[in-house]
């Protein structure tokens, strides 16, 4: 029977592929068993936000008829769920917003083409904050998904459908997108694994906008292999997408045979002391545990100071917004999404009819988070506040760049490889719990944002569990377009910690 | 340092931004965005002298293509999308988004 040796929560890619490759099991067997466990299981979670059902079987039908001549394809037959804020032609794509009501894209994103040619089977899309804007995916307009490990509690956000549906079993891989940790966040409170690539590594042609300088789309998997696996397929130069970097994809796979002797582990002590969060004192101890656990691995740990990383929450939420307000200026009730009524503009009226549409239109269609960012953008760029705001924030965004690559050089810096901090300050927090305080919320994004700012890449690996049975996530960050070493010293740490393939409900 | 955000600067910044905000919405967001800007303001403390801006993290290496004509959406794909499109076998005139007045 499909997947009776090994439980749909611990399963990975790789077995899939290898199993429908080799013909133990066929792609409609994997394809069935996967929509059987949505069917039954996201009524849970709330994790998809569309089910492709028929398209799917389809496809898998399609490989199973094409097996000996697609074998080699890398995904051969694995289900793959896209997060909703990524185009897939004729197939809803709402940025869980209101305002793209019944959009439909006429393309497919660069990452979703690829997925199809490598022989993966798209079986749906995913929930998140509205244009992947929160940490908690409570700003979705189709309500908030829910962390697996605990119901009462958030998966993280923006990616949280995408983290829940793999941490559930109900997809053994997702397709996210990170702007400011939102893959890494999400994977981090789910327990599974999460990986932002370098700014450029991965086309973002399809990706419906946030903030064109930070956004980054990449997997979510339950191990390092499979977020290997992924990346090989979704790496690459794209004409499509003008920053998409030429820098040759190396062979991730490769790169994990490969132990983490000698490699060089920043670790910013000072950083982790300054942050106004606070760090919950059970994230710290897991921390400190992994930090033995690289040791034993053969890692060396370096102290190293990032002295403006504790600025990049301010930054990223003057940046992020400015970028946002610009790239949602788009949805205006004219070429997609929903429209409301203008009012009349009779004779006096100085609003024309054209803009009481556009106004009304984006204060129905918009969630109050997006409606929150949006101003902010506005007032960061407005005259006589730019300088203050978002030119201030850019230079200090220059300052935290810096300090990473002082961090990595190796003549006038400690030259580590990789530097290692948690994910987030806290485990998962309840649903609620920070609806009514944004700023509080921000500040949980404390580790993420200044990958994003700096646009190296990072990847978040379990790290093991609080007592109340909450995952905790390592976060490691890494050289642009060095994301091989990345995935190689998770790699290590996975296998010497032993702490990933848990499901929920099966931990001792 | 500026001034605390007040709801007239909310107003302000709503129509620039093109939002209908309701006076709950205003009422809601006010001090919300005014505290997200005072956490904001310990960038002013930072002595970014000699510090480059940083726009983009690519670096700024403009590629440059043939400016060639290839292939784009298909109108009528793209059209169906829209809350008032008029499609080209609707009518004479077709082929284009419908909106309200515009001028007056």
């Amino acid at each position: 029977m499909a997947g009776a040796s090994r439980p749909a929560e611990t399963e990975t890619a790789g077995s899939i592929r290898d199993d429908v490759r080799t013909g133990r099991r066929s792609a409609v067997e994997v394809c069935r068993h996967y929509l059987d466990r949505i069917a039954d299981g996201d009524g849970r979670w709330n994790a998809f936000t569309a089910v492709f059902q028929d398209e799917a079987l389809a496809r898998a039908a399609e490989i199973d008829r094409r097996r000996d001549e697609w074998r080699d394809r890398p995904l051969l037959g694995v289900p793959v769920t896209i997060k909703d804020v990524i185009c897939t032609r004729g197939q809803l794509t709402t940025a869980a917003s209101r305002i793209l009501t019944g959009f439909r894209p006429p393309y497919d994103a660069t990452v979703a083409a690829r997925l199809r040619e490598a022989g993966a089977v798209l079986v749906g899309k995913t929930n998140c904050d509205e244009f992947a804007m929160g940490s908690s995916t409570e700003h979705s307009a189709y309500g908030p998904s829910r962390n697996p490990w605990d119901p009462a509690r958030t998966p993280g956000g923006s990616s949280g459908g995408a983290a829940a549906a793999v941490a559930a079993g109900l997809t053994p891989v997702s397709i996210g997108s990170d702007t400011g940790g939102s893959i890494r966040q999400p994977a981090a409170f789910c327990g599974i694994v999460g990986l932002k690539p370098t700014y450029g590594r991965v086309s973002r042609y399809g990706l419906l906008a946030f903030a064109s300088s930070l956004d980054q789309i990449g997997p979510l998997t339950r191990t390092v292999g499979d977020a290997a696996l992924v990346l090989g397929v979704l790496a690459g130069h794209d004409p499509c997408d003008a920053t998409s970097a030429e820098a040759p994809v190396t062979d991730y796979a490769a790169a994990l045979h490969r132990d983490a002797a000698g490699l060089r582990v920043g670790v910013p002590a000072a950083l982790l002391e300054r942050t106004d969060a606070g760090i919950d004192a059970e994230v710290l101890n897991a921390y400190r545990k992994a930090m033995g656990v690289l040791q034993a691995a053969g890692a060396v740990l370096i102290d190293i100071e990032l002295p403006h990383a504790e600025y990049a929450v301010p930054v990223y939420y003057l940046v992020a917004p400015a970028e946002a307000s610009s790239n949602l200026a788009r949805y205006d009730g004219v070429r997609y999404g929903s429209r409301a009524g203008a009012t009349d503009g009779g004779a006096g009226d100085e609003t024309s009819a054209i803009s009481s549409m556009y106004d009304r239109t984006r204060d129905a269609g918009f969630g109050a988070e997006v409606k929150r960012r949006i101003m902010l953008g506005t007032y960061a760029l407005s005259a006589g506040y730019y300088d203050a705001y978002y030119r201030r924030a850019q230079r200090v965004r220059g300052l935290i760049r810096r300090d990473y690559s002082r961090a990595f050089d190796r003549d006038a810096g400690p030259g580590v490889d990789v530097v290692a901090m948690p994910t987030t300050p806290a485990p998962a927090f309840r649903l609620g719990e920070h609806l009514q305080d944004p700023l509080a919320m921000y500040l949980g994004d404390v580790f993420t944002v200044s990958a994003n700012l700096t646009g190296l890449p990072a990847i978040s690996a379990p790290a093991g569990f609080t007592a109340g049975g909450l995952p905790v996530g390592l976060q490691l960050v890494g050289r642009a377009f060095d994301e091989a070493t990345l995935l190689r010293l998770a790699h290590a740490y996975e296998r010497t910690a032993a702490t990933g393939r848990k499901a929920p409900g099966t931990r001792d | 340092m500026p001034d605390r955000l007040t709801r007239a600067d909310v107003e302000r910044i709503a129509a620039l931004a093109h939002l209908d905000l309701t006076p709950d919405e205003i009422d809601l967001f006010t001090p919300q965005l005014a505290d997200i800007l005072e956490y904001a303001e310990r960038l002013q403390a930072v002595d970014v002298s000699g510090a480059d801006d940083v726009w983009h993290p690519g670096g700024s290496d403009c590629p440059r293509r043939p400016d060639s004509v290839r292939p784009s959406l298909d109108r009528e794909d793209t059209l169906s999308n829209a809350p008032d499109g008029v499609a080209a076998a609707a009518s004479e005139q077709g082929g284009f988004f419908r909106v309200p007045r515009v001028i007056g």
